[in-house]
């Protein structure tokens, strides 16, 4: 589980950006605002992952899950 | 949530903010200075008496507009969220120097693309120097550097800003005899357009740039990072809206010289704007998004924006802003100083991590 909770832009993104290295097929991050939320999806969608979200209060958990598709 | 638009909304709004910010010049802003956060927050300072510079003193309502635009539409949409906590002095700081770059270019990143957009040619070797502060601070932050998180605020912390612009905006209305205000072709502070003009481009700019996330210095800083192009595609739609709206205006202009509020030393403009570039990457936004975070409840915004202040008062008082005569020798020193403070913050808030 990534926490990218109360950092600034563009850090959320940095942070998956460097998680996903690793290549895993499913990341979890958890964001608190949705200018986080839309640019985490942004590029989690532009590197091949589908995104579903829950919110809690003010946090977003994010479920991203590598597309299944054909290269 | 809608990421398929998102591309063609920030066009549209940047499209808008460009027409918005060149009419304003027509209704009387000083030209290439529809729009400017760092004038603007420097010609409030010098009306609430922080500097003594006769000839840049009026209380700005885009500055009161983008702020209050900003607030409305985050409480309509649930993003008003009181926070703050993320480092506090040294956003500060990095707002004092990033001013005190802005006031040796003359202009913030916003005003640097509406001069680009006027023919200032002057200010394309201010976007270089941007670039190349952003250049630097993507570099620290890709290497791990953070202010670290933000918290969950009380309410009224986040109310005090929003609050404080209807003051403001109270204090120009009613003008009491210890507001300062420009005397009439006394400068730039004497350029101005119709309150209600000022106030309603403030707030409509504001929404959109809330809506959309527009953010100067993000849209170049993302395309370096991930070759990401929402932001920047904001950038150029103001841009060319601008240019095109000078056209039709008579206000486009090419060339170095002769150039509206505006110094024509290339080296002074490229460091002056590099200080800027650098300091709002590590910000995480340009003096435009700070104001509209700020609106939003985020307290770490408003706290750079103190620091915005700060630096421009003190700009002045120290003689380290520009004129059209050019820069001056302590706005040299200052520059040189804030590089150097910058990158030693820079430093000291970047950990090398260890990949997993």
């Amino acid at each position: 589980m990534l926490d990218a909770r109360g950092r600034s832009c563009p850090e959320p993104v940095i942070i998956l950006k460097k998680a996903m290295i690793s290549q895993e097929n499913s990341y979890e991050i958890l964001v608190d605002n949705k200018t986080a939320l839309e640019n985490v999806t942004r590029y989690a969608e532009h590197n091949g992952y589908q995104v579903a979200f829950t919110q809690s209060n003010d946090d977003f958990t994010m479920i991203l899950t590598k597309k299944q598709a054909g290269i | 949530m809608n990421l398929k638009n998102e591309k063609t909304a920030i066009i549209l709004a940047g499209l808008l903010i460009g027409v918005i910010s060149a009419l304003l010049v027509v209704f009387g802003n000083p030209a290439n200075m529809g729009f400017c956060i760092a004038c603007f927050i420097r010609d409030t300072a010098g009306a609430l008496g922080l500097h003594q510079a006769a000839a840049v003193q009026y209380i700005r309502p885009e500055i009161i507009g983008l702020v209050i635009g900003s607030c409305v539409i985050a409480l309509v949409t649930k993003e008003f969220i009181p926070r703050g906590g993320s480092s506090p002095m040294t956003r500060f700081a990095l707002g004092f120097f990033v001013m005190i770059g802005c006031l040796m270019f003359l202009g913030c990143p916003y005003r640097m693309v509406l001069r680009i957009a006027g023919g200032d040619m002057n200010a394309v070797i201010g976007l270089i120097g941007f670039i190349a502060g952003i250049l630097v601070g993507v570099f620290f932050l890709n290497r791990g550097f953070t202010l670290k998180r933000t918290y969950s605020l009380p309410k009224i912390e986040s109310a005090i800003f929003p609050t404080a612009q209807i003051v403001l905006l109270i204090l120009l209305i009613t003008a009491p005899v210890f507001i300062l205000f420009t005397a009439v072709d006394g400068g730039p502070g004497a350029k101005h357009a119709a309150i209600l003009v000022s106030l309603g481009a403030g707030l409509i700019v504001g929404i959109l740039a809330q809506r959309t996330r527009l953010c100067m210095v993000g849209g170049i800083r993302d395309v370096i990072l991930f070759r990401e192009w929402k932001l920047f595609f904001g950038f150029v739609a103001i841009l060319v809206a601008a240019f095109i709206t000078n056209l039709i205006t008579g206000h486009f202009s090419l060339g170095f010289i002769d150039q509206p509020i505006a110094i024509t030393d290339g080296l002074w403009n490229f460091l002056g704007m590099l200080t800027v570039g650098f300091g709002c990457v590590l910000l995480g936004g340009c003096p435009l998004r700070q104001l509209i975070l700020a609106g939003e409840g985020n307290t770490d915004s408003v706290i750079t924006i103190l620091g915005l202040f700060a630096g421009a008062a003190i700009a002045h008082n120290f003689a380290m802003a520009s004129s059209s005569k050019g820069p001056t020798f302590n706005g040299k020193i200052g520059v040189i100083i804030g590089i150097i403070v910058i990158l030693i913050i820079a430093v000291a808030n970047t950990k090398k991590e260890k990949l997993a």
